[in-house]
């Protein structure tokens, strides 16, 4: 990526050979080809400039595109995403970075108040097709305000879209498809997946980002996961292998709106499901996991759904945090406490 | 242009004496404190007096509708018509305004139906005109709030060469908020083509500006954000009218924002269910009284022998129409379908609320067909 590429070359949307790309560098590349694609998408927030992000996913955009297209904020997330707000009714669609999560809660507001209700307020007449990318959750060794998990903070919030890619493929695609859509959309990052590599040709297309993946199938246990959460349940489904127990895993992809369809077709075919997140457990996307769940499928489930989470306390400090995340062995010990008639 | 504009930051402090051009008495000021600016034309001032009037005229209509219980609520703006009328006319067609919940006669005066603007404080809708088509906001309840979308809005054309303006009201305790901070520093780093109007009208609901800020003036904050402010008396409408011209021009022209202060005060209620006997003055009430806006600028106008008893009848009846035409449309129930209720939350259908809007829409019929049989039996 370099501010020399001629027009020509940018027409197209680069396609190369299949290539090891990080999710970060997907993320990259999805703001990279949304940005040659359509020229009302600008990119702001904090540091996304010359620095190219904390977490480099801006990279090289500013060098290509200018500092019109792509540029750094005054320190301020409520300034972000409020000035999003009249750059979207202007018909721009903004794409603003969050630098961490703790850090997204100056927006709030915003978020709840304008974000979410604008479309509703104006009965249509005012869309905001705004994009907040947070890098969200822990395992990162990362000090107090830098591992939250804010997910249920959005999705208690009607009028708000909000997705979390797990892995590098749907991380270019729902991006891609977060920044066409007319709806304000949550992209959430998991930080300790930035780094996860796949090969990638590019452009790549992935189920819609409404929708819910199995991405392992399995007979005996639903493990419905999400961003961080869906390496932990594939982890737990090859141990439970060689136990003879075999798990399906759903990444749920899309947090808010919940693809009932794909969870309720494995749940009755498993008929024992459980969530795993690494926010606490009350009050916390789980519990709604869990209850529509269990609303819809109570007479195909032979158990409770269970929820696998962080504890009910505050993020704790990087030398702890291995004991409050979820891992493969909670999630099988966890597993283990449902009574199992029909085995061994 | 680039973003990272080359700009001499502002260092001089707005003049503690607020900018007038026409004294309570409506005589023509003139000297240091008119500030440098020009008292307009008297063609203008006539047309600011008759918006003015006007919009008091609506104003007074719809408290008396929302005391008859026709309004779920109306913050009233009696008494701040410098303000929202002068700040208002400074602006084209074409540029874009951000209005408060206060704001309502500004709208009227932007051209806005009675019955559009006042859909949402009489329950029907949360927004009831069209922004786009009059290049105005929602009314902003969330305090603040609004000053951002107007610099983000302001931006985006700046980016697209398009020469516009924005302008946002708020008042003086919403400039404790950090969303007011937040706006002004963006507009002042980007300098975006937005212009700021605090109205200062002494309370925020009941906690009086003492409570709110130690600076001498609001407008003295601008100095810190590096654009220029300007401190003026929020009741004399030639001046809110030509320093907002002036920043208007200014900012059209690359200038970026301003921050002006308009000194006023407000006559009624917060809103109806407020009790401001709990907190201010009969005196003080009846002493901004005495220095009522439209009263000002009458004796000017009369005095230059502009406004005459025809033209006073003229303007009369227009603001008589303007209030029949208001109690006509609050007057009248608007059809409200509650299934609309699903149909805006968001662009791309979901099937959650495709579900809900079936179940409230079969409970509507069972309680429609419940209505009908007891109707029935009535009539048996």
């Amino acid at each position: 990526m370099t501010a020399t590429t001629t027009p020509t070359e940018r027409a197209q949307p680069a396609t190369s050979a299949p290539a090891p790309l990080t999710m970060a560098g997907a993320l990259n590349a999805a703001l990279r080809d949304a940005m040659e694609a359509d020229d009302r998408v600008v990119v702001y927030g904090e540091d996304v400039g010359p620095l190219g992000g904390v977490f480099r996913v801006t990279d090289g955009l500013q060098a290509r595109f200018g500092d019109q297209r792509i540029w750094d904020s005054p320190l301020a997330e409520s300034g972000i995403v409020g000035t999003a707000v009249g750059m979207a009714m202007y018909g721009m669609r903004p794409v603003v970075e969050m630098q961490f999560d703790a850090f997204s809660y100056p927006a709030f507001e915003q978020m709840v108040s304008h974000v979410a209700k604008m479309r509703n307020r104006t009965k249509g007449r005012v869309s905001l097709p705004i994009v907040v990318r947070i890098p969200c959750a822990g395992a990162i060794g990362g000090v107090e305000h830098h591992s939250d998990s804010s997910e249920a903070y959005w999705t208690a919030t009607p009028g708000l879209t909000v997705v979390m890619p797990s892995n590098p493929a749907d991380a270019y695609s729902m991006l891609r498809e977060a920044i066409e859509c007319d709806d304000p959309v949550v992209f959430m990052e998991p930080k300790s997946r930035y780094w996860s590599k796949a090969e990638l040709t590019l452009p790549v297309t992935t189920a819609p980002m409404d929708r819910a993946v199995v991405v392992r199938e399995g007979t005996d246990v639903t493990l419905l996961a999400y961003g961080p959460t869906v390496r932990t349940a594939l982890e737990a489904a090859d141990a439970a292998a060689s136990e003879d127990l075999s798990i399906e895993v759903v990444d749920l992809r899309s947090l808010s709106p919940f693809d009932d369809e794909t969870v309720g077709a494995s749940v009755r075919k498993t008929s024992r499901a459980a969530v795993i997140h690494e926010a606490a457990q009350f009050g916390g996307y789980g519990a709604e996991v869990a209850a529509r769940v269990t609303e819809r499928n109570f007479f195909h489930l032979a158990a409770p759904v269970l929820r696998i989470t962080g504890f009910d306390i505050p993020y704790p400090s990087p030398k702890l945090e291995e004991q409050y995340l979820p891992t493969a062995d909670r999630v099988l010990a966890a597993l283990d406490t449902w009574e199992w008639e029909d085995r061994a | 242009m680039s973003l990272n504009v080359e700009h001499q930051p502002v260092r001089a402090l707005p003049s503690e004496k607020p900018i007038r051009l026409l004294d309570n008495a409506g005589h023509a000021v003139r000297g240091a404190a008119s500030g440098g600016f020009e008292l307009p034309e008297l063609d203008v001032l006539l047309e600011l007096y008759r918006r003015m009037v006007i919009a008091r005229r609506f104003d007074v209509q719809v408290t008396a509708l929302t005391k008859q219980g026709r309004l779920a609520t109306y913050p009233s703006a009696y008494g701040q018509e410098a303000c929202e009328i002068g700040a208002i006319s400074a602006i084209e067609t074409h540029d874009w305004f951000f209005p408060t919940y206060r704001d309502s006669i500004a709208l009227l005066t932007r051209g806005i139906e009675p019955g559009d603007i006042l859909a949402s404080f009489r329950g029907d809708w949360h927004n009831g005109y069209d922004q786009h088509a009059h290049r105005c906001a929602s009314q902003a309840t969330p305090l603040a709030t609004q000053t951002l979308h107007a610099v983000g809005l302001a931006h985006a054309a700046r980016l697209r060469h398009d020469p516009i303006v924005t302008l946002t009201y708020l008042g003086d305790g919403a400039t404790s908020e950090g969303d007011a901070h937040e706006a002004f520093n963006f507009a002042a780093v980007w300098q975006t083509p937005t212009v700021f109007l605090v109205q200062n009208n002494q309370f925020a609901i009941s906690t009086p500006l003492s409570r709110q800020t130690r600076a001498a003036t609001l407008a003295d904050k601008a100095v810190g954000y590096g654009m220029p402010g300007y401190h003026v008396d929020g009741n004399d409408v030639a001046a809110m009218y030509a320093v907002t011209l002036a920043a208007v021009a200014r900012a059209r022209d690359g200038g970026g924002p301003t921050l002006i202060e308009g000194v006023t005060y407000r006559i009624e209620p917060h809103t109806n269910s407020d009790d401001p006997t709990r907190y201010r003055q009969a005196r003080e009430v009846e002493h901004w009284k005495r220095r009522d806006p439209i009263e000002r600028l009458e004796k000017y106008l009369v005095s230059e022998g502009a406004l005459g008893d025809d033209v006073r009848t003229e303007i009369a009846d227009a603001a008589e129409s303007v209030a029949a035409h208001t109690r006509e449309v609050m007057t009248a129930e608007a059809e409200l379908d509650p299934l609309e209720l699903f149909d805006h939350v968001y662009a791309r259908p979901r099937a959650a609320l495709r579900e809900q809007r079936a179940r409230l829409e079969a409970e509507l019929k069972e309680s429609a067909m419940a209505n009908d049989s007891s109707h029935a039996g009535a009539a048996r």
